[in-house]
Order: structure tokens, then sequence, then C-alpha cells
């Protein structure tokens, strides 16, 4: 029977890590499949984080994740503009509220110059009220980190995986890796939808990292502690009360809880750091949610009264230790990209260029002359949105300003949004103020026949 | 924060009026205007069609004091354009209003681009929406299925759809019941209706339906969570003293909970309303900037289409006696302060001279259930006390030529007392 030529590499799992090595391998030269169990990428970690791109100020000396966040960082910006992705450039003031805290801002600032981060300054009372009137008196002083900033958590992974794509690199949603069989050369991989070959696998399974690793060599180095972090959406009216990320001192444990104002205008506060068994489900719960809307009034007094818009959990895959853990075997050709932590949206890139070092060690291979750069949407409310562009046909979610012709846009190409989630991370639709009150029977309407989970279960005669 | 770089339109429409929102306050503000002779008064609506919730409401009563007869909400928002339309009244669909300035100066979209507009004076009438489940922060998971009303009514009238078929209604306010009616009609079976409160908060009879029709209600009881991981699969109700069942569904629709859609005032120069959630009026209507006006549910949460309809009229006639020269300019104004269990006023301010000349009455509504007496003061001299007893929801009107002149007050409190 003749085989298929296997892949260069199949890379387990959608969420930002796997998007960007996607992207990195397919530009390197490599034959690339990605395989997303869920019906649409971003589906597991990837699809609720605080969206800062860090600088590292505060990361581990030396370690891994600095550096591919370092490095991750600078290619974002490196790459920004042809993608056209947004930016938001904030900065962030790690703010002392006692005198325990600010005696910690000079290990903070230490420990930034060490990385390498030597616009980090201090700010005093005053400086700090200058620069953000509207923050608690209570605040005592800060370290300014300058280019803390934010980004589009959701359009930037998706732009890596449209340059896969467009560069010959293949998706397969809704399949799930269930076994691998590696013959001394290339992997038999078994999924939910088949079997494929593949020369390397690249595991970027998230929160399922351990149990990927498992299914395919029987052993794992690791174990995922799925760690909650909820948040809490404030309406696009709080977004003039502060422009710069608000972090805490952090412990040992958690970066803390940040009030940020988001790319898209709004305000959020969180995350929590809630350790759960669960891998699949982030639930909210209203004690906590109260509790984080009374830490951003504290830090922001001026938020009390303010329409709550959202309200989201996401999962961390933390592990028994703090570090990522990464992994090549060079004999069984697998690269373990595990425990991405709290950092991977920003370290996501970094990693991608890490594991290529790791692939081309043994894997000849002639990057692509002329790559395509497609486009991702543009939902940074600070950027020109589709709305402002005439020949829109109508607008559809009037809270977020999202077109038909977005939406359209959104249900079509080479990566069509797989259920309504993935509808709502490419276009914003139903993500604000009254979250679907308007629009979701049109949602409906436009995306049936297209979802697992379908926003209508039926018709109707009136 | 970065503002969005605005490419201005190089010339500006301008209008004598123009109105936000065609829903009944709108059109019949818009209407009002024309037959007061004046110019220019377009209605700038952001959805396909215009006459405001209305449209996707299917079903009595609307427009019996209007139009005299008892008609669906589709048809009453049709005969609404209609009589627009006939008065002269140019209505721009597709045109949302995106950002209010000073000097009556507009910003919208439209799908030929952006435009600017300068108005003399502007009418603000965008309505209402429900408190969705996120602002209540509800526990659980986050699945398909959980909705408001309003997305309910849209299912099924606009896109001919049904967004579950066994959902838990969350509220007894009147939106709950005409709730109920949408999905017995069309092929769904709410399995309960749950309140926090212990009674329902529409009227008797009303409050009946979900009796007659064999649905069981549940008074102090809330959600604790929801639970399902593509759809919603059940929900676990709380009581008050703590007991907790499971109960299956597929649905959630958190109906009211009422809230002004406030967000162009919100993000303007235009003062908000703590209380109310909507723009800051005198018994003129006119808001904290004296070119804008608002009428209709903007300004408080809930009423229904025929007071919307009137409150725009009246207030349009305002309008009109202001640019006819013959509305006095406010000299001094008195705010009206809402005090123990009142959770808002509507005006939350007078405007004087005029005492009488808008307005004659100032609308109350408590926070919850309360009984005693209605209290009004001013500088700690009492205006009016009398016996009330009053309930969430429901309007109450305090006759403001029952409180005297008030030359000399600086401000009116409105509380409840024992
Ligand atoms: C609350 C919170 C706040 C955060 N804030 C920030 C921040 O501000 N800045 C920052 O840089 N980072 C932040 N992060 C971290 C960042 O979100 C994560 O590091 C990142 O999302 C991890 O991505 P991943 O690709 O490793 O995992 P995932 O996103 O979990 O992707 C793994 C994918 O693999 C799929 N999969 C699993 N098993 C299989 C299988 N057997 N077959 C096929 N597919 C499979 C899953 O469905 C999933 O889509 C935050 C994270 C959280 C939770
Ligand atoms: C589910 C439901 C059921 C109801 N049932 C009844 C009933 O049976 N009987 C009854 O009398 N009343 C009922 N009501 C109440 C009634 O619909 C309202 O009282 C009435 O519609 C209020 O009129 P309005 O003009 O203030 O606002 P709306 O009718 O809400 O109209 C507001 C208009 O403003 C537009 N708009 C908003 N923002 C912008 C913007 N930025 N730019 C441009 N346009 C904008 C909207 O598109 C809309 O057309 C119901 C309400 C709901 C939600």
């Amino acid at each position: 029977m003749l085989q298929p030529t296997p892949f260069d590499v199949a890379i387990i799992g959608g969420g930002v890590v796997g998007c960007a090595v996607a992207r990195h391998l397919t530009l390197a030269g490599a034959k690339v499949v990605l395989l997303e169990k869920a019906t649409d990428i971003l589906s597991g970690a990837s699809k609720g984080n605080s969206a800062i791109l860090h600088t590292g100020f505060d990361a581990p000396p030396g370690s891994l994740e600095l550096a591919c966040m370092q490095e991750g960082y600078q290619e974002y910006i490196d790459i920004r503009t042809r993608l056209r992705l947004p930016i938001l450039e904030t900065g962030a003031v790690v703010v002392a509220w006692n005198d325990d805290e600010a005696g910690r801002l000079d290990q903070i600032e230490q420990t930034a110059r060490n990385n390498g981060i030597s616009d980090v300054r201090r700010l005093d009372r005053n400086e700090l009220q200058a620069r953000e009137p509207h923050l608690s008196a209570q605040a005592l002083g800060g370290l300014l980190v300058p280019r803390e900033h934010l980004i589009d958590p959701w359009s930037a992974p998706l732009a890596y995986m449209l340059q896969a794509l467009a560069n010959g690199a293949e998706i397969r949603r809704s399949t799930e890796l269930l076994s691998g069989q590696f013959d001394g050369r290339d992997w038999r991989l078994a999924t939910s939808t088949g079997e494929l070959a593949a020369t390397t696998v690249v595991n970027c399974a998230g929160l399922y990292g351990d149990i990927v690793d498992e299914r395919l060599t029987g052993q794992t180095h690791f174990t995922i502690k799925p760690r909650k972090g909820q948040f809490v959406v404030f309406d696009k009216a709080a977004a003039r009360l502060l422009g710069t990320i608000i972090l805490p001192v952090p412990s040992e444990r958690t970066k803390g809880i940040v009030l940020t104002p988001t790319i898209f205008g709004n305000l959020l506060v969180g995350p929590t750091a809630e350790e759960q068994d669960e891998r699949d489900r982030a639930g909210v719960d209203t004690a906590t949610l109260e509790s984080l809307k009374q830490k951003a009034e504290a830090i922001l007094p001026a938020l009390a009264g303010m329409p709550v818009t959202a309200i989201y959990a996401g999962l961390r895959p933390a592990t028994e230790r703090k570090e990522y853990r990464v992994r090549h075997d060079v004999e069984q050709h697998l690269i373990t990209i595990g425990g991405i932590r709290s950092t991977g949206l920003t370290a996501a890139l970094g990693l991608a260029r890490h594991v290529g070092r790791l692939w081309a060690s043994s894997n000849a291979h002639t990057p692509l002359a002329d790559p395509v750069w497609p486009e991702a949407p543009m939902l940074a409310e600070h950027e020109e949105r589709d709305w402002t562009r005439p020949g829109y046909g109508e607008i559809i979610c009037h809270c977020e300003m999202v077109t038909r012709r977005e939406l359209e846009a959104a249900l079509d190409g080479p990566l069509p949004a797989g259920d309504i989630g993935g509808l709502k991370r490419r276009t914003r639709a139903g993500m604000g103020r009254c979250q679907g009150f308007n629009c979701s029977a049109r949602l409906a309407s436009l995306t049936e026949g297209r979802f697992p989970v379908p926003l209508a279960v039926g018709h109707c005669h009136d | 924060m970065t503002e969005p770089t605005m490419t201005e339109p190089a010339n500006p429409l301008s209008v004598d009026v123009a109105v936000i929102g065609g829903g009944p306050a709108g059109l019949s503000a818009a209407i009002e205007l024309k037959r007061r002779g004046i110019g220019q008064v377009v209605v700038f609506d952001r959805d396909v069609e215009a006459g405001g919730v209305p449209r996707h409401c299917g079903h009595p009563p609307f427009g019996l004091r209007e139009f005299g007869r008892l008609l669906t909400g589709p048809a009453y928002a049709r005969r609404l354009v209609r009589h627009a339309l006939q008065a002269g009244v140019e209505i721009r669909l597709n045109h949302a209003v995106v950002a209010l300035h000073p000097e009556g100066h507009l910003e919208l979209a439209t799908p030929d681009g952006r435009i600017a507009v300068r108005a003399k004076r502007v009418l603000l009438a965008t309505g209402i929406r429900e408190t969705p489940r996120s602002a209540r922060l509800v526990t659980g998971t986050r699945p398909v299925g959980v909705i408001n009303t309003g997305a309910l009514q849209a299912y099924v009238h606009l896109q001919g759809m049904i967004p579950f078929r066994r959902p838990v209604i969350v509220g007894t306010e009147l939106v709950s019941l005409s709730a109920i009616a949408t999905c017995l009609t069309h092929g769904m079976r709410p399995v309960a209706m749950v309140e926090a409160r212990s009674r329902p908060t529409a009227r008797w009879p009303l409050a009946l339906l979900p009796h007659l029709v064999g649905i069981p209600v549940h008074y102090r009881t809330e959600i604790a969570a929801i639970d399902g991981d593509g759809r919603v699969e059940s929900v676990i109700l709380q009581k008050q003293d703590g007991e907790r069942t499971t109960l299956a569904c597929d649905g959630v629709l958190f109906t009211g909970g009422f809230v002004p859609e406030a967000s162009l005032v919100r993000l303007s120069h235009l003062t908000l309303d703590a209380h109310s959630g909507g723009p800051r009026i005198d018994q003129f209507g006119r808001c904290s900037d004296s070119l804008y006006y608002a009428a209709g549910n903007l300004l408080r949460a809930v009423e229904t289409a025929g007071w919307s309809f009137r409150e725009g009229r009246r207030i349009a006639g305002y309008i009109a006696d202001d640019l006819q020269g013959s509305l006095a300019k406010a000299e001094r104004l008195i705010p009206i302060v809402p005090g123990r269990d009142i959770k808002l006023a509507v005006p939350q301010q007078i405007a004087l001279p005029g005492l009488l000349a808008g307005a004659r009455t100032i609308e109350l509504r408590v926070e919850e259930a309360s009984t005693g007496h209605l209290d009004v003061s001013s500088n700690g001299r009492t205006l009016l006390r009398k016996p009330l007893s009053a309930l969430p929801e429901r309007r109450i009107l305090l006759d403001l030529k029952a409180l005297g002149l008030l030359d000399d007050a600086t401000e009116i409190r409105v509380e409840m007392r024992p």
C-alpha cells in the first residue's frame, strides 16, 4: 500500500503556542499540519487571558521563559504591521499600597534591570497621581515599566495561523490526537478523524500537554495543574479613567490581580488564581466576581457604579513547577512545549523560534523566500475599525460596532469561525454591553447550519 | 486613551432637530415637531427599520391610547412610522450615532461612511435594554442559550427561530410574562419561573399567567449556577433559606432588569444620573447641555410604549417652544435628591423660571416594596407628607404643584419614612 508522504511536522494543539509554532516552522520551510481537538483554535488556555505583552521585567532571571518572552515581544513588534496587528502602548506601573510593598519595589526594580529592562523608573506618589489622576490616593508610589503593552489576544494567534495556512500549512480541527507510534523515522498518529504520518511531533497541547505526551510515549515528565483566573470587564466608559496597566507587587504564586485597559476599549480586572482539577471548564462565581469588582473600585474609586460588560474565566496550564516544561526528545522526534502557564501570549513567537532552532538542529530545510503576509481582522478600539470604511452593509452588533462585512469575512476564508466563541473572538460580536440583547438573533440566522452548537435550536412559524 | 482618528467629513449635515432613536418616543416627538412647524426634523436610527422595540413584540397591547385600537407591536411600529413619514419627518435608517458633542454636533456611522451632523437641538430617545447574565454576575459556565427577552422576541418575530425549548425564566416583570406568552405560542415550554423577591413584580391579574398555564414559579429563589458545556444543560436553584435543587433545562432567559441604553450619554459631555442610569434632565426634558433633550425609556426603566409616546410628544413641544423662543432659559436649578428607599426621580432637577410650565409631576420609583410615608422636604422643611405603599418597578407620580412655589428651595429631598 502506498503511504502518503508524511508531514515534516505535526503540531498538537491550536492555542497561541501551536499557532505561533505552525507559522514559524512553515516559514522555515517545513510541511506542517496542526491538529486541534476543538471546533476552533484558541479553545483552551488561550481563550481567556489578560492580553498583556510582557517585557519580562519580573520573570525569573536567566530562564527560558524570560528569553522566549523577550524574543516573542521583539518579534511581535517586528511583524505586527505586516500582519496588521494592533498594540496599545500603555506601560504598566507596579503599585505599592503599603510600606511592606513599597519596600519590595527595590528588589523588583533590580530584577527588571538584571533582565535587561533598563527603562524602568520609580514613580513617587505625586508622579503616580499625575500620571493616573483617578487612582486611589492610597497608592504610595510604584515602579513604571514603560514597555508593558496590550495586544489583541485572539487576532494575534489567528494571524499566526492564517499566515501558516497562506504559506502551505494545513489545519485539522475537531481532530483529537489519540495515540502515536514512532517507527524510528516517522510518527504514525491516530486521531479522532483518521491516521496521518509526520516526521516530528510538537506537543503544544496546553492544558492537555501531559496527557498528549503520555498518549505518544507512554510517559510524561510533568503534570498539569489547571489554575483558573476569573475576570470582570467594565463598560467602555471606564476606559477613560485609566491609561496604564496597574500591577500589584507580585507574590510567589501569581502575578496577582491586575487592573488594565484592554485593546478593545474596556477596562478589565483579574485574574484570580484558583487551583482546580478540571481542564476544560472555567466557571465564574458570583462571590469572586463581586470581590474583583470591589478590588477594582478600591484601586480606582471612580469605577463605583460603572456597569459590568462581561465576565469570563481562563485556565492556566500550570504544572507542579513554576518554569516552562520544554523538552526535546531528539531520538523520538518529539518536542514538548508544556506548562506555558501565564506568559504564553507574549512568549509564543519566542517559543516558536526556540522550537525552530531545536527542529533545525536535526532537519535540513530551506526557509520560504517570499512568504505571503495575510492581514488579521482589526478589532482595536484605537485603530480604524471596519465600520469606519464605507460599504460595510450593516452594523449587526452595535455595542462593539461589528459589521456584516466583518461577520461574513469571519465565516469565510481559510479558517472560518468554527463555533460561536470563535466568531466572537474574530469579530467581537455579542461581546459588548448588551451581550446579544440586540444582535444574538441576527447572529443565529447568519450562522445557521455552521456551528455544532447552534444559537437557535429550531424554527417557528410566526 | 487614544481617540480613533476621525476622518472628519467635509460638510456636516445641518438640521433643526436631530432625533436619535426611532422608537415610540423618538417618532412621536418628530411628528409633534413637524406639527409645530419645525423645518428639518430627522430621525436617525441604527437599526434596519424604525419603530424601536415594539417591532419585535409580536403581541398586544400597543396603541390603545395613541391610535384608539389594540395593535400588536409590529403593527404599532409600522403605524408610527407611517404617521411620521406623512408628517414630513425624515427617517434615516442604518444611521448609528456614535458620539455626542457640544453645540449639537453629532458623529454617525452609515454604510456609506461616516457623517457629521450639526443640529440646533438634539433629542435623545435611545430606549432601554435588559440586564444580561454578565452584569448580574451569575455563577457557572458560560454555555449557549443564556439570553434576554429582547433577544428572544427578535429570534421569534424577526428571524422565525427559537433559541431553546425548555428555558428557565428569571424574573416576574411584565416582560417576563410576555416571554411566557412568546414561548408557549412558539413551541417552547418554560420549565420554571424564578423570582428573588417574595411576590411577583408584575401586577395582578397578569401575574397569574404562569399558574394558569402550569409553569411553576419559585419565589425567594435565585439561580445559584448555570451549567452546561456547549448548550445549557441545567441550573441550580437556591432558595433564600439555602436549599438547592438542580433543574434540567436547555436555556436561561433573564427577563427585565431594564437599564437605559445610555452609552452615548455616558461617553459624552452630558451628565448621567447614577440613580436612573439615564441622562439628568429638568422638567422640560433638557439635559445638562441645554441643546440636548431626552425622552422615552432612556430616561428610566421601564415604561410602556404608550407612555414613551406621550412623553416624546410632550418634550417635543418644549423643544419647539425653545426653537421658537418661548422657553425660558434656566436661571436656577433645584436638584431632586432621592433619599431612603427611593431608587430614582425623573426629572432630576427643576429649572426656574417655569416651575409648572413643563412636566407637572416628578416620577419616582422605589428600590424594594415599601410602606409608610412619602416625605418631600426642602432644606429641612417638609413640603409634603403622604401615606404611600409602593412596589418596585411601578411608577409613583408626585404632583409638583403640591410642593408650593419652591422659591427659596436649594434642593428637594424625597424619601420614604415610617
Ligand atoms: C487568566 C490568565 C491570564 C493570562 N494573562 C496573560 C498575559 O497577560 N500575557 C501573556 O503573555 N500570557 C497570559 N496568559 C498565559 C497564556 O494565555 C497562556 O500561556 C497560553 O494561552 C498557553 O497557550 P498554549 O497554546 O500553550 O495552550 P492552549 O491555549 O491550552 O492550547 C492547547 C490546545 O491544544 C488542544 N488540544 C489539547 N489536547 C489535544 C489533543 N489530544 N489533540 C488535539 N488538540 C488538543 C486544546 O484544545 C487547545 O486548543 C494568561 C493565562 C491565563 C489563564
Ligand atoms: C421584550 C419587551 C416587551 C415589551 N412589551 C411591551 C408591551 O407589551 N406593551 C408596551 O406598551 N410596551 C412594551 N415594552 C416596552 C416598550 O417597547 C417601550 O416602552 C418602548 O419601546 C420605549 O420606546 P423608546 O422610543 O423610548 O425606545 P425604543 O423602542 O427602545 O427605541 C429606541 C430606538 O433607538 C435606536 N437607537 C439606540 N441607540 C441608537 C444610536 N446610538 N443611534 C441611532 N439609533 C439608536 C434603536 O435602534 C431603537 O430603534 C416592551 C419592551 C420589551 C423590551
